[in-house]
């Protein structure tokens, strides 16, 4: 049985590698994620996991390395962070156009510059677009289950396609949290041996990532697409049998206290815990609001999202956002929910604000702070007050 | 088998892969140059350097010895004749009729 253990959530992550018995780990150290690679080195090193760590200089040849082995047929694993993630950016998007299912642990951290290794979400939204499977984890125990999740998910033969789990640099990385680890032998058969659906064989050899002139090009962008689409239902059944099996149930669209709420924080990754303390601040204040968590982010659950904010009690979200989107729409989260809902009869108002940029903590003061502005909102009926662009930082030193 | 060459993205092989091996032939590129390289065989010395040098693999070993270039995948880059040691290669215009 899976004993609860005090472990740093970098560990159980590299723990939970181990238990997926990856067979090629290629990776290279940088804060906040050093800790889960040089777990895995030590395991490799110690004999503890058979798979073959490759050491390479940077963060573009790790990926590269990575699609490689997975090309091979391997069972590969990475993680990275920030600027390693922005230069492995050409790779990561060969991974999925070659559909090979590599998963990555992803600590999230702010880009440069100025330089700073603290927790925000702007790696992963400059990803966004990259063609990965995308999920959020809001605690040491989700960011342990969903990688052990990614391998069933990215490798399932309807979806062939890579994983990156996401998870809060620091606040989460480098903290001790209670986890139920799983035993070995309780978790091996959740995670069956990976079989690819193409490979690099000698004896029968085909070409994997060749020229697609214009002819080709289209179609095969559009079979990847629908193959990401096409993932949200293998999502689904994962999420369902790790449910089944071990009581703890993941959904692509998280809620609290949003059954009767009129007002929904909306937001992803660690803060939703906190965000979720400030609505029970505001209910003892006999105020009807609720937190909205967006677990996945990739393929985006439109139709999940439309069913917690539309035709309900709902009236009005506040979108917060860990990242700028310099120059457009305050952030992405925020212009992908506006965008989900548009073609909706019955929807709530938007609003967007930002917070928390490089590790700047977000106080329970400042989420009640949010809930005030989509009061505002709310109250005034203008859906995003005067300026509907202009970028609202909660916590900004005016 | 020949793919085709105009498939639906369902008839696209998965991720866009070549399950095929050598299937580079059914691609033929000789109507991209506008130069086709004329070797001289009074001057050829059989050697041999413009079918290594060729980057398209368009030399073939006739009978006797000799190379010719398979206009069908010929590009005309022209790299033949400029390595020939025997200079018996020129690059002439291509003139279709």
């Amino acid at each position: 049985m899976a004993k609860r253990t005090g472990i740093e959530v970098s560990i159980a992550i590299a723990e939970a590698a181990r238990q997926a018995d990856v067979d090629v780990v290629s990776a290279y150290p940088i804060t906040p994620q050093t800790h889960i690679v040089e777990h895995l080195a030590q395991l490799v090193a110690d004999g503890d996991l058979d798979a073959n760590y490759i050491t390479v200089e940077s963060e573009h040849t790790a990926m590269s390395a990575c699609v490689g082995a997975s090309a091979a047929g391997a069972r590969v694993f990475t993680s990275t962070s920030s600027q390693g993630l922005a230069l492995m950016n050409e790779i990561v998007y060969l991974a999925s156009s070659l559909r090979t299912p590599v998963v990555m642990a992803l600590a999230n951290r702010a880009l440069s510059g100025p330089i700073s290794i603290w927790n925000d979400h702007s790696d992963v939204m400059n990803e966004r677009d990259t063609g990965w499977i995308c999920i959020f984890a809001n605690n040491g125990q989700e960011a342990y289950d969903l990688t052990l999740m990614a391998f069933r998910i990215g490798e399932d033969k309807r979806v062939m396609l890579p994983v990156m789990i996401n998870f809060d640099g620091f606040i989460l990385t480098h903290v001790i949290e209670p986890i139920y680890m799983f035993d070995d032998d309780e978790i091996a058969d959740f995670i069956p041996p990976y079989e690819p659906v193409i490979y690099l064989d000698t004896d029968n050899p085909i070409t994997m990532g060749p020229v697609g002139v214009p002819d080709i090009y289209t179609e095969a962008k559009k079979q990847q697409e629908v193959a990401i689409r096409e993932s949200r239902s293998v999502i689904d059944e994962v999420f369902d049998e790790f449910a089944g099996r071990y009581g703890r149930r993941y959904r692509a669209v998280e809620t609290y206290k949003a059954e009767d709420a009129e007002i929904v924080l909306l937001a992803q990754g660690s803060v939703i815990e906190a965000a979720e303390a400030a609505v029970d601040v505001l209910r003892d204040q006999g105020k009807k609001v609720g937190a909205v968590e967006l677990r996945l982010w990739r393929p985006f659950p439109f139709d999940d999202l439309r069913e917690v904010l539309c035709g309900t009690s709902i009236k009005q979200v506040v979108v917060l956002d860990r990242c700028i989107s310099f120059g457009g729409p305050i952030g992405p989260v925020l212009s992908e929910v506006r965008s989900a809902l548009y073609l909706e009869k019955d929807k709530p108002m938007v609003v967007g604000v930002v917070a928390g940029l490089g590790g700047r903590d977000i106080h329970l003061e400042e989420y009640i702070e949010m809930f005030r502005i989509g009061e505002e909102c709310l109250r005034t009926g203008k859906d995003a007050g005067e300026e509907p662009e202009l970028v609202k930082i909660v916590g900004l030193r005016e | 088998m020949k793919l085709k060459e105009k498939p639906t993205w369902r008839e696209l092989p998965f991720a866009c892969c070549i399950p095929e091996p050598g299937n580079s032939v059914y691609y033929k590129t000789g109507d991209w140059k506008t130069l086709k390289p004329v070797v001289d065989k009074t001057k050829c010395i059989k050697c041999g350097t413009c079918w290594i040098f060729c980057p398209e693999y368009a030399y073939e070993e006739d009978e006797y010895g000799y190379f010719e270039s398979n206009l069908e995948y010929c590009k005309g880059c022209g790299i033949c004749a400029r390595e020939c040691p025997a200079q018996c290669i020129t690059m002439e215009e291509e003139v279709v009729e």
